[in-house]
């Protein structure tokens, strides 16, 4: 599992990736497109969710269909704390983590008894669980959300979250961390043990490894990670709602992970960029733009199964 | 007389109606190699995986190395030295074949929640590693993905998956299964060198391997032990003449 930008042509297509990342809020100016600032800032965000559902969907074989209720419970967490007066990030930020994990972890000490298309559904449906949750939070918005009036304070000179280049390299500092932390943690001892769970969890077991602590540990540090994702979709947006954690965001996060590449760690960063440049073009050309995205999902799926990372590996580079 | 290192008292399994293990009472004693024989379906394979722990007896006792092991997970007895390989080859194809055997020896390093640095470079697991598979032959392999091993390859890298756990006691499940004569032999004397480390248990299928390593066999059929002494004594048996071996 290699954190390659320069060796293969995966790798320079990664470094595009991240310049692309690095440099758009002075490239969308110089093309008259100053939004696609604000889409790339958005994409980043969906990309450290699909870098969590990665690790455990791509490293772990844990097809979690409920990833994108950690993006709801970070983003909520912020959004009630503000609502209520509460703005600082040091309060924000530590306590929509811990309710990420906690969540994650009553999910998984639950969810991870089963396998197959029950771990799937069942993840599902907790994920429901704590949509229509938030769906009866009157106080909150309901069904219409909740604006947030102010987003988190850190009280640091000149690191101002208001400030959009100051937000948008923020999100950028942490999606590249949280890919760095992933290709670390996957090539680890506690790496090896997941990776191995998902090849042959009886082998590993057989070996000694009690491979249920080590897979939810995994679905821990995911949630937590996910949970980061909505703690910068609230402040980007000033905005949270229970469609970000409806069941179509969940497939949307599996979508760019099987796009990018399951189990690659640029993958995902490449899988939600290619995501959102495929809904910005074909949402234009028709709004029927799903009948075009589904067969293009199924081709990917049917012949680049590394996704677009594996197709442009294949060019030229060696698949690991 | 030296305690027996596993000892088995009125073991039962039955799947619906067919009873696999039939009230199954046997003791395997310190450094023998303990092979069990059997016509398909005696119920051979159910036996090692309740002895390793993948499988629940219906009722009965396992001890191992002075402890009731019965109600252990199977990772767990690992830790308590008890290793198993399989028939249907079980290796991590998508690892390398030194990931493979490193990951055995990672198991017996204590718990492995280390989340930072990379298990590749890491000699303390890639050292040993390399020593196991020099010894079974599979050295220059090291680097290689394990699925594309030849299959008398894959089945060595299987028994040094377990070996890398440093085991008291192997459980082999087919060790042959599927080898062609030459593999066969070379596996038999490689467990022939084996036998002075470790206790075993073996399965197999290939007759000549079993009379040639055993101390001592017992007979399985329909899950009853009908026999168990030295080779010579079970050779010589009528009764597994009749249901096993054969009349000729």
């Amino acid at each position: 599992m290699s954190f390659d930008l320069i060796k293969t042509p995966r790798g320079a297509f990664n470094l595009v990736l991240v310049l692309l990342c690095a440099f758009m809020p002075f490239i969308a100016p110089a093309l008259g497109q100053d939004y696609y600032t604000d889409v790339f800032a958005r994409t980043m965000i969906w990309a450290i969710a699909a870098v969590s559902l990665n690790l455990i969907m791509g490293y772990g074989g844990m097809i979690s269909f409920g990833h994108a209720v950690y993006i709801g419970i970070g983003g909520y967490a912020v959004g009630i704390l503000t609502f209520h007066g509460i703005e600082s990030a040091y309060i924000q930020w530590p306590v929509a983590l811990a309710a990420s994990g906690l969540i994650a972890l009553i999910f998984g000490v639950i969810s991870l008894r089963t396998r197959g298309v029950y771990f799937i559904m069942i993840t599902l449906a907790f994920t429901q669980m704590v949509h229509f949750l938030s769906v009866s939070l009157e106080k909150y918005g309901s069904d219409d959300g909740l604006t947030i009036d102010a987003r988190s304070d850190f009280g640091i000179p000149f690191f101002d979250l208001n400030d959009a280049m100051t937000l948008y390299y923020f999100i950028f500092a942490l999606m590249m961390a949280s890919i760095y932390i992933t290709y670390r943690i996957v090539n680890s001892r506690f790496g090896m043990v997941i990776r191995g769970s998902m090849s042959n969890d009886d082998r590993m077991r057989s070996i000694g490894f009690p491979t249920y602590g080590y897979k939810l540990a995994a679905f821990v540090i995911a949630g937590v990670m996910c949970g980061l994702s909505g703690i910068l979709s609230a402040n980007l947006e000033d905005f949270v709602s229970p469609d970000m954690m409806s069941w179509p965001r969940s497939g949307d996060l599996i979508f760019m992970v099987v796009l990018g590449g399951m189990g690659t760690i640029f993958g995902p960063l490449g899988g939600a960029i290619v995501f959102w440049i495929l809904q910005e073009f074909l949402s234009n050309i028709t709004e029927h733009w799903h009948l075009i995205f589904g067969p293009f999902l199924v081709i990917v799926v049917l012949f680049a199964r590394g996704g677009v990372e594996g197709l442009i590996g294949q060019l030229g580079g060696r698949r690991d | 007389m030296t305690e027996p290192i596993l000892k088995l008292v009125n073991l039962a399994k039955h799947f619906g109606g067919l009873v696999a293990t039939d009230n199954l009472n046997f003791e395997v004693e310190p450094g023998e190699l303990h092979a069990i024989i059997g016509p398909n379906g005696a119920g051979k394979t159910t036996l090692i995986n309740q002895i390793s722990g993948m499988m629940k007896p219906d009722g009965g006792q396992i001890l191992f190395d002075g402890g009731d092991i019965t109600h252990m997970s199977a990772p767990n007895r690992c830790h308590a030295g008890l290793v198993r390989s399989f028939q249907i080859t079980s290796i991590l194809k998508n690892f390398s074949v030194a990931e493979n055997v490193s990951l055995g020896i990672q198991a017996r390093q204590g718990h492995s929640f280390k989340f930072w640095n990379p298990a590749r470079a890491d000699t303390a697991l890639h050292d040993p590693a390399l020593e196991i598979l020099n010894a079974i032959g599979l050295g220059e392999r090291a680097e290689v993905l394990a699925g594309n091993l030849a299959h008398g390859e894959q089945r060595q890298l299987e028994i040094a998956m377990a070996l890398a756990t440093s085991p008291k006691m192997l459980l082999l499940d087919e060790p042959m299964a599927g080898m062609g004569r030459e593999d066969c032999e070379r596996m038999t004397s490689y467990l022939s060198s084996l036998k002075s480390e470790y206790t075993m248990l073996l399965i197999e299928h290939d007759m000549d391997a079993v009379f040639a390593l055993a101390d001592r066999i017992t007979v399985l059929v329909y899950g009853q032990a009908i026999a168990s002494g030295a080779p010579d004594d079970i050779r010589a048996n009528e009764d597994v003449r009749r249901a096993y071996l054969g009349d000729d």
